[in-house]
């Protein structure tokens, strides 16, 4: 049954590539949120923050929580695609064929991880207008879009759960907000040693702390340290939870729906 | 067709519930290579269910299938395929075009060439003009069309029908009608599912009744007529059908008009 694998995959996600090529405010309204929030924190509460780092502007210090934000408010979409999928009764014509059965799912993943990408690139660029700098050498920006890359897909996989399972279209997507305001109770935003004690032990054991001081450091050209490592077993920890149970979702679907 | 041939489909005591709800009570069918069964009964009747649990869609809770052969709980990449399905609504991407819905489906079955394949469907359904458009600007009776062509692709042995003509107009109607003669005319097996009895009347070889979870009776029109006392003969005043008005009135242009 997997012999197929890689050209229905293949085909099944130039098909959802497609729609958001034809529907681009996919990708606008993904980095509406993250940009306003960039643009708030900089402009607005950005000069009276004291980052105590040698990081530079603040928007430097800024953008990689930022990023977090723009991956978490992405995979809301790949909820939402694969909802309305089920609703318009493709994905049954797609289960009722003599095609790889998991290609439907990691169609979706990939489109997903195109987006997302696709978005933090753009959030990128506005970053750059507002005045970030680095010394980030191409190696350093393969890490960081590393990291990147395997925090969507963590999500992502996350995200086939809701998608699978949610009853309204609401359900689907609204599972990604607590995801988009979790940098906030992390070193995005603020140093974690301004916070009061339960808060900073949340802050710094959280998954978004040691991924944004990783980024941080690796756009600084600084020494990134443990971070890198527990923001890596974190990502990985999430991705292989979130893809055994979005499995186990997808396989009762398919088999006793 | 002979009764010892192979049945292109065969249930045996198909059973299943839906928590307490048992909606098949043990369903026996079978059908032949190259006809058109029709199983009737009224909504809620189970007919679904049937065609899901065919579709590889559903596993039954008792009971054995098989299509084209293979069976459906050892066999299921084999039976599908065998068969095609076309649900009860359009299974279209509204996103895409229609012929990058034909295109899709015949990348997803592996077939050579899908650019022609679509061309050809799309000519065949009278969808040429419509080809480039997004499906989600196109009529009821188009997605129909579009979704029985998508069915097509790959020249399945058999295919499963449910309730293809529900929420049609009558010219979309007659024109499934037309499509479903003419592919059992090339040998295909087609099982449809509908409420409507003269759409059974119309199209079946043979037509099955489903009813409170079994089939109550299964047999040609002819023998399902027997079952009746003997017609007795009465005048009655021909008036024509609403229906019959209808397409006198807009049934010239038939043809152009869609």
């Amino acid at each position: 049954m997997t012999t197929h694998f890689l050209p229905d995959t293949t085909t099944l996600t130039g098909r959802s590539l497609r729609h958001i090529s034809r529907s681009p405010d996919t990708i606008i309204t993904t980095v509406v949120t993250p940009i306003a929030m960039m643009l708030l924190f900089v402009y607005v509460f950005g000069g009276a923050i004291d980052t105590g780092q040698d990081t530079g502007s603040y928007v430097n210090y800024l953008l990689p929580g930022i990023l977090l934000m723009t991956i978490a408010s992405g995979i809301a979409y790949t909820a939402y695609r694969l909802f309305t999928d089920q609703q318009a009764g493709i994905f049954e014509r797609f289960q009722s064929m003599p095609i790889a059965r998991s290609s439907v799912l990691w169609a979706h993943v990939l489109t997903s991880l195109v987006a997302t990408l696709v978005s933090v690139a753009v959030v990128i660029a506005v970053a750059f207008v507002m005045g970030f700098r680095t010394s980030a050498t191409v190696l350093d920006w393969l890490a960081v879009f590393g990291i990147l890359a395997l925090f969507t897909l963590a999500l992502t996989w996350l995200a086939v759960l809701p998608g699978l399972t949610a009853k309204t279209i609401d359900g689907a997507s609204g599972f990604s907000y607590p995801l988009i305001f979790l940098p906030f109770i992390s070193s995005a935003f603020v140093p974690t040693d301004s916070m009061s004690a339960p808060v900073r032990w949340f802050a710094e054991n959280q998954p978004v702390t040691p991924i944004v001081n990783s980024i941080r450091a690796l756009f600084a050209e600084q020494p990134v340290g443990n971070d890198l490592w527990v923001a890596l077993a974190w990502c990985l920890g999430i991705l292989v939870v979130a893809y055994v149970l979005a499995m186990g979702a997808y396989h009762r679907k398919i088999a006793t729906a | 067709m002979t009764a010892t041939a192979t049945p292109a489909i065969q249930l045996r005591g198909l059973e299943k519930a839906y928590g307490e709800l048992q909606v098949l009570r043990g369903v026996d069918l079978d059908v032949a290579p190259g006809s058109i069964v029709a199983l009737l009964g009224s909504n809620g009747a189970g007919k679904t269910t049937v065609i899901r649990i065919l579709a590889t869609l559903l596993t039954a809770d008792a009971g054995t299938a098989t299509v084209n052969g293979f069976d459906l709980a050892t066999q299921p990449a084999q039976v599908r395929e065998s068969f095609s399905l076309t649900g009860q609504f359009a299974a279209v991407d509204e996103i895409l075009s229609g012929r990058e819905n034909l295109v899709l489906v015949a990348k997803l079955r592996h077939l050579a060439a899908p650019g022609a394949i679509a061309d050809d469907l799309l000519a065949r359904f009278s969808l040429t003009d419509a080809g480039g458009r997004k499906v989600s600007t196109y009529s009821g009776g188009m997605r129909r069309r579009l979704d029985i062509a998508m069915s097509l692709i790959g020249d399945p042995p058999v295919i499963f029908l449910d309730e293809p003509t529900t929420g049609l107009d009558p010219q979309a109607r007659l024109e499934v009608w037309d499509t479903v003669k003419e592919l059992a005319g090339q040998g295909t097996t087609v099982l449809l599912t509908t409420q409507y009895l003269d759409e059974a009347e119309q199209l079946a070889d043979r037509i099955a009744i489903l009813h409170e979870g079994r089939i109550i009776a299964d047999g040609t029109l002819a023998e399902l007529k027997r079952l009746l006392p003997p017609a007795e003969v009465e005048y009655v005043e021909k008036q024509p059908t609403l229906e019959q008005i209808f397409l006198s009135i807009v049934g010239a242009d038939r043809k152009e008009s869609r």
